[in-house]
């Protein structure tokens, strides 16, 4: 591997009670690219990028994430890392601009709010009270609050989950242009589409244990020879294409 | 390469601001903050406001002994401006006595040549017993009777003895045990339930800047809470503020801080808006009722009076009232804000030590 790891588990158990969520994980994640985490719920998906988040507590294992660790740098690492929670609530009274205004005062350093807003495309609700937003403008709001820090690596925990097209395809265009910065980014998604099109690696993990990895062509050449290909298409288009084709680009939350 | 850090941090302001927004942008709470202890306080002013000597209703039973004795034993009760009189009938004087709108039915004898009377009333009711004494001094007088000792009464109205006097400090309290109890645990379980806590736990934020967060927002409402309250009673009802301005502010203060850590002690570790509720009444409730909010807490049993004494809010009551009314300096008042400042140090230590961010 080219560049050092941004991200390094080993080992890594965590147990709820009888219930052992993440079971002996391993994970290399490099500086610089798109890694997606997929599973079926219950996997221990969210276990694991939560102890990497440093919001969880492992129960053995060694975690590393930018080559530090969270029992000896947590200062600097919060100060690096930006992440999105699966089903954060912000404060409902507050106004886009006054939650990135928060947000953006526990960093050093960072990305101006207006720049953040404008990335995500709120700009014309940047005075709107959160409690006035469609799901999907919540949605870029959480990721505008993961990136307004101007992290080096970024934690998306089912960031597309509910969304129209229109919405998912807006935020894969700022995850792309996030990774074409040489940032990374750690993603779990049960859209297989979207782990095809963002990402350069996945894992699938089951059971707390990472069952296949690769890129989406290796993983999806290694059961071909099992699935012979289908007739061919004389399409390269998705119905999805078709629905924005027809409904344009253009985000449609009122 | 570490800049110059400001005496108030940026995040420190921008977490202020956001409780301060946060809680001006409810109308609904601004209502139970602002709105109704005033409300309250006009209410039972205007209950209980002094009217000048009580006048004592009583009735001369019609009929007995003719008109003209029914007439004379009115027309001398009614001499005395103490007492309201009205002539009602057998069963309508039985009706008002029983519902308790006379005090004593005179019943004149059955012969007008007897002059005797007969009083009926009920000798459990105090305004009854008082209204029996007036009643047969008019009466007495009336028919001759002289008074070997001579009296004269001088009378006085003291300010600060009325009722809405007493209850103003109360409210007070009240209030601020309420707004530091409700304001502080709502906010922080409502942040937990909604995992807004745990998503700033992910951001490099200063747990003590948020926790001190809300009691900045605190403090700055307290001065409006303290204001609108004082400021009410003094200028509507006129309750005195005897005692040092200053160390009205400093009871206050101190009271609002014990209250907001006890608020974050019940926060601590409830997860939904139900359980903290049920948490936050169970703390409050006997507090409302034996501090001595809106009646003297030494109408308890002396049993109890040792656990009375050291909550929080009998304390700060106690205070609040020495000072107004009775115009004690804060030096006068040790064992009151020595309570009030030991809730204060217990509850806010215990809640850090057991308080939950996730």
């Amino acid at each position: 591997m080219t560049s050092p790891s941004a991200l390094v588990l080993r080992g890594l158990r965590k147990s709820y009670g009888p219930v052992v969520a993440v079971d002996g994980l391993d994970l290399d994640v490099a500086t610089g690219e798109c890694f997606g985490l997929l599973g079926p719920n219950g996997a221990g998906k969210t276990t694991t990028i939560e102890i990497c988040e440093g919001l969880l507590d492992k129960d053995s294992g060694d975690v590393e994430v930018l080559g530090m660790t969270w029992r000896n740098d947590a200062r600097d690492l919060r100060q690096r890392l930006g992440i999105q929670l699966q089903d954060t609530q912000l404060t409902e009274k507050l106004t886009v601009v006054e939650t990135l205004n928060l947000f953006r005062s526990f960093y050093r350093k960072g990305t101006p709010v207006g720049e953040v807003i404008d990335l995500v495309e709120l700009g014309e609700k940047r005075n709107a009270r959160i409690g006035s937003l469609s799901g999907g403008q919540k949605q870029r709001l959480a990721v505008a609050c993961a990136l307004v820090g101007d992290p080096e690596l970024l934690f998306l925990d089912e960031p597309t989950t509910g969304l129209d097209p229109q919405s998912r395809r807006q935020l894969w265009r700022l995850i792309e242009e996030f990774r074409s910065t040489g940032r990374t980014i750690l993603l779990t998604t049960h859209y297989m589409d979207e782990a095809e099109k963002l990402c350069d690696r996945v894992a699938i993990v089951d059971h707390g244990r990472v069952i296949a990895l690769g890129t989406p062509d290796d993983l999806i050449g290694s059961i071909a020879a099992t699935h012979p290909p289908p007739p061919p298409r004389q399409h390269a288009a998705t119905l999805e294409d078709v629905f924005v084709a027809h409904t344009g680009r253009t985000l449609r939350d009122e | 390469m570490s800049e110059p850090r400001p005496l108030i941090s940026r995040s420190l302001v921008q977490l202020t601001l956001v409780r301060f927004r946060d809680f001006v942008r409810q109308p609904e709470a601004v209502f139970w903050t602002f709105g109704f202890p005033v409300l309250l306080a006009l209410g039972l002013g205007l209950a209980f406001r002094s009217r000048g000597p009580e006048q004592a209703s009583v009735a001369v039973l019609a009929g007995n002994g003719g008109n003209a004795a029914v007439e004379q034993i009115r027309s001398a009760l009614a001499a005395d401006s103490t007492l309201r009189v009205q002539v009602l009938d057998d069963s309508g004087a039985v009706r008002e006595l029983r519902t308790g709108k006379i005090a004593l039915v005179v019943i004149p004898a059955p012969s007008p040549r007897d002059g005797s009377v007969e009083y009926m009333y009920d000798p459990q009711r105090s305004e009854s017993r008082t209204a029996r004494l007036v009643v047969d001094q008019a009466l007495q007088q009336a028919a001759g009777r002289t008074d070997p000792v001579r009296v004269k009464d001088r009378t006085i109205t003291e300010r600060g003895s009325r009722y809405i006097d007493f209850v103003i400090p109360g409210l007070l309290g009240m209030n601020l045990m309420g707004s530091g109890i409700w304001g502080i645990g709502f906010a922080i379980v409502d942040s937990r339930s909604k995992r807004l806590l745990k998503r700033l736990m992910a951001t490099p934020m200063s747990r003590a800047e948020f926790l001190m967060s809300f009691l900045f927002s605190r403090l700055f409402f307290l001065v409006l809470e303290v204001l609108a309250l004082v400021g009410f009673g003094a200028l509507v009802f006129g309750v005195p503020l005897r005692g040092p301005l200053v160390d009205l502010g400093i009871i206050c203060l101190v009271s609002a801080l014990a209250f907001g850590a006890l608020g974050l002690l019940i926060a601590s570790r409830a997860k939904t808006i139900e359980g903290v509720s049920g948490l936050m009444n169970l703390v409050m409730l006997p507090m409302w009722i034996f501090s001595g909010v809106f009646f003297s807490s030494s109408n308890f049993p002396d049993v109890v009076q040792p656990l009375i004494k050291i909550l929080p809010l009998t304390a700060a009551i106690d205070a609040l009232r020495a000072n107004m009314l009775e115009g004690t300096a804060i030096s006068g008042l040790g064992a009151e804000m020595a309570i009030v400042s030991g809730w204060l140090v217990v509850s806010f230590f215990a809640a850090l030590r057991l308080f939950r961010w996730r």
